[in-house]
This record gives structure tokens, sequence and C-alpha cells, in this order.
């Protein structure tokens, strides 16, 4: 029996980077895992795909009734879909821009929180509890100001709080769920497809992994080995903490620099 | 000249009081009219009502703008409008979420990003040094089962704040940002959560035995924090966490 064998798991924007790599880490470990993108996941890729909008609530009451209905239980949500939308700076950004961030960088966590819970506890009594892992994926972006627009800097600060708000709810009430932020630096995913298409992917990641002391950026699979320990009961003590992996980018001064300053 | 919004009470009036002791000029926002005027007469000619609600795109711009017809340019802003809100992960709907996110967090954003051009303005031509405070609070830093949408609207400005901190620095344009994190302020926002009851005490003694002075902290007492921060003293601070909160997140 694998670790994660009768374990259900949910993995938003789970068709492409750090979700994909999730989502195959999670089948590896014996979870069933439901893909919930707004986009197609590869004909290939492990996992039942279901579309999914994150940041509509109506969406999220349609997935889980799904997986309820389907599998018949909820452990594992990993919030991971998420948008840049853009470099806007505190100048530049539109109430529009903010909006459309908001919606599916903070709203989208918020709501798949909240309907992970419903459904988690819905999870029992007449089978096994479910064990309730909720990771949420935040980025630099909430623990420095240069690490991305201005919009997506204040959507993901509010993921980091928003985690440990809900960390101390759920073990208050007792629930047995657990909820942790994540916070990568610069992965090599197709959220900046933008970048690559106009520097050439060799020569854009070189640029930005210079900015990482490591002096790369990360694979997907480095993201996803973390969120895996989260889901799984080893980190079954950790609940409303932090967890940085940015290849040294926030840990201090560097001949290395952040993003977007000299 | 200090634009301020929820200058009518509680933090921002508090700092708009100070403000014109100190010779300075203030400019009260808000959205209660009554207590905005009547403070803007108190403090007589050094001051200056105007109508806010924060969430609200244009009413910032005539802000701004009437800032500046008045007084001849801005200096500083206070980012003080904010709403209190108890909910948790399982009672708080979608609406609730946005509209204390609305306000705290994307009211924050338009005033930062309204006030940048006329400081920048304001600098270029007349001198002097720009600096921006968000109130933020201690539930930025630490979470809270009980105030979830308040907790992430309040880390939003946090992480906003250092956004907009490096965006000055390296358009050099001499204005600082920096957020300040309150603990349990005896104002009208937690009023309510005074005379409640929580496991058999007071709702003030609750809140009062939560922070190591055992205490709630004055309005005074972080607008004297805030006016360091609007200030000159603080002129190589930028881009940082202030904490005034009796000890609680030590």
């Amino acid at each position: 029996m694998s670790e994660l064998s009768g374990h259900v798991a949910i993995v938003t924007g789970g068709a492409s980077g750090i979700g994909a790599a999730t989502v195959r880490l999670l089948a590896e470990a014996g979870a069933s895992v439901v893909v919930a993108d707004i986009q197609p996941a590869a004909k290939d890729a492990p996992g039942r795909f279901v579309k999914h909008d994150v940041a509509s609530e109506e969406s999220w009451k349609g997935l889980l009734a799904e997986v309820l209905d389907r599998d018949g239980r909820l452990d594992i949500l990993v919030n991971n879909a998420g948008i840049t939308g853009g470099w806007g700076t505190i100048e530049t950004t539109t109430v529009e821009q903010w909006r459309r961030i908001e919606a599916v960088d903070s709203e989208g966590v918020f709501l798949g929180c909240k309907y992970a819970i419903e459904g988690m506890k819905k999870t029992g009594p007449h089978k096994p509890a479910s064990k309730g892992s909720i990771v949420n994926v935040s980025s630099v972006a909430a623990l420095v100001g240069s690490a991305g627009p201005t919009a997506y800097c204040a959507a993901k600060g509010a993921v980091r709080l928003l985690s440990k708000s809900v960390a101390l709810y759920c073990a208050e009430k007792k629930y047995g769920i657990r909820c942790n932020s994540v916070h990568p630096g610069g992965v090599d995913t197709p959220i900046f497809n933008p970048l690559w298409q106009a520097l050439g992917h060799e020569q854009g990641r070189a640029m930005l992994g210079a900015h990482h002391p490591i002096g790369d950026m990360a694979e997907p699979e480095d993201l996803g080995e973390l969120i895996l320990w989260l889901a799984s009961d080893r980190a079954a003590f950790v609940t409303g903490a932090e967890f940085v992996a940015d290849g040294g980018l926030t840990s201090g001064l560097s001949r290395r620099n952040f993003f977007g300053t000299r | 000249m200090v634009l301020l919004s929820g200058g009518a009470s509680g933090i921002g009036a508090a700092t708009a009081r100070l403000v014109v002791r100190e010779g300075g000029k203030a400019v009260v926002a808000d959205r209660d009219e009554a207590k905005g005027r009547a403070l803007a007469e108190e403090l007589g000619k050094a001051a200056l009502f105007v109508p806010l609600d924060v969430t609200d795109e244009p009413a910032w711009q005539k802000a701004v703008a009437a800032t500046v017809e008045t007084f001849g340019g801005l200096h500083g802003l206070l980012n003080a409008a904010g709403v209190g809100v108890r909910n948790s992960i399982e009672d708080c709907s979608l609406e609730d979420y946005r509209r204390v996110n609305d306000v705290n967090s994307m009211g924050t954003f338009l005033g930062c990003k309204h006030a940048i051009p006329a400081m920048a303005k304001t600098i270029r031509e007349k001198g002097g040094a720009g600096s921006i405070v968000n109130i933020s609070s201690v539930l930025g830093l630490r979470g809270a089962s009980y105030a979830m949408a308040y907790c992430a609207s309040k880390g939003a400005v946090r992480s906003l704040t250092k956004n907009v901190a490096l965006h000055c620095a390296q358009m050099k344009y001499g204005i600082r940002c920096n957020s300040v994190h309150p603990g349990y302020i005896d104002t009208p926002m937690i009023a309510p959560r005074l005379s409640a009851t929580v496991d058999n005490m007071s709702g003030r003694q609750w809140l009062e035995e939560l922070h190591p002075l055992g205490r709630l902290g004055q309005a005074e007492e972080v607008a004297n924090m805030i006016l360091f921060l609007l200030s000159d003293e603080s002129g190589f601070s930028t881009g940082s966490e202030f904490v005034c909160d009796g000890g609680l997140t030590a």
C-alpha cells in the first residue's frame, strides 16, 4: 500500500506548472487526484480532469459535489491556481486588473478553503475520518515587495495570512484539518510564458535564475515535493506555517539581487 | 500636507490632531461627513474635510486634487480607513470577503496609486520628502481564527506596502512607504467587541489580557508612531513593519 492510498486530492491549476508536478507526485504516492483547471490537462497526464474556475463560487460548489459523489471523500486540497496578471506597478495597475487578480489569487483560495472544509467534514462518520490537509500556494511576492506586480503581491499577502486563520480555526474546532502556505521563488512554469516568448526559454531562465543565490530557477517538481510532504501525514504536526522554497532568494543579502531592482 | 483616510475617528483622527499640533496641514477624508466636518472645524485653518469612500476611485482623485488645491501640495498619506469584521472561514460569504478586502486592501491600493503622482510632483516642484503610512494590524502578522477576511486584507496591506516602497525607491521619487501594525486600540472600530462577553469575561477584559501590557492601546500612542513615520526623522525607513501592540506578538 502506498502512502496516500485511499486519499482523495484536488489540485487547482493542476494542468500545468507546479500543479501538474504535484498531481503526478500525489498520484505516484497512491492518491486519487482530481485535476481542477480552467485549461485542459495533457492527454497522458495522471488524475481525473474536471473543468473548474477557482474565481467562481458556483464552480467550487459543483466541483465539491462531483468529487464527494464520485470519490466519496476529500483529504487534500492544493490551492495552486494563480495568475500574475501582467506587470502592473502601484501607478499603472487599474481597478479592473486589481479585481481580476484578487478574484483568482485571493478569493479563489478563500473559496477553496471554505468548500474543502465543508467537504472534508462530510467525509465520515461512516468512513475513516479525513486527514485533512490544505496547501495554499502563495509566493515570495508575499514576503518581499520586489518579487511581483503590485496586485499579485497584495493577493499573495492575503493568502499568507488567510492560511494562518484557517489553520487556527480548524485546530480550535478539532476538525483534524491542517492548512499551510508555500512560497515559491522563480519556478520554470508557463506563468513565465510571456518572458520566454520575449527572450527565449534558455536565456529567460538564465536571467531569472541568476537572481536566486542558488543560481537557477526551480523545477515544478521541487515545489511538488514540498507540497506532497505537507499534504501527507508526515507533516501531521505542521499547521499555520509558511514554507519557502526559493533558492535562497529571501534569505538575506546576496551578490545576486531580487527581481526588478539593481 | 497630509491626507488621512478614515481621518474622522480613531487612529485617523488622533493623527490629524497631532499633525496640526506639530504645524502640518491635515486633510480629513472620511465617509462620515458629520464627524469629519466637526473635526476639521475644530482644527481650524490647518485642516480640511473631504468626503471619501476609499473603494471609490474618482473620490480618491477628488480628495487628492482638493488637498493640492487647498494646501498647494501633498507630502504625506495615511491609509487608516478600515473595517473590522468578525468571521471565520466557514461563516464568511464571498460578499463579506470582498467587502472587507475592498475597503482595507483595495482602498489602500487606490490611496497609494493616486497620492504618489501628486506627492512626486510636490517634491519635484517644492522640495521636501514624501511618506505613506498604511495601517495594517497585528492580524497582518499573525492569524486569528475569528477574523479570517480581516487577516487576509491586512496581510495584503503588509505585502502591498513593500511593493510600493520599492517602486518609489526605484523611481527615485523621494517617497517612503511603511506599514503600522497596531494591537487592539480603544477606538470606535472595536467598541462592539468591548461590550460582548467572551469566555465569561467582558470583551474589554478579554482583549486587555491578550496584551502583555494588560491594557488596550490608545489612538494617540499609534498616532505618535505614525507621526514619526510621516516625518523626516524616519528618513531611512521604508518598506518596513512598525508594531505598536503592547507586546501582543512578542
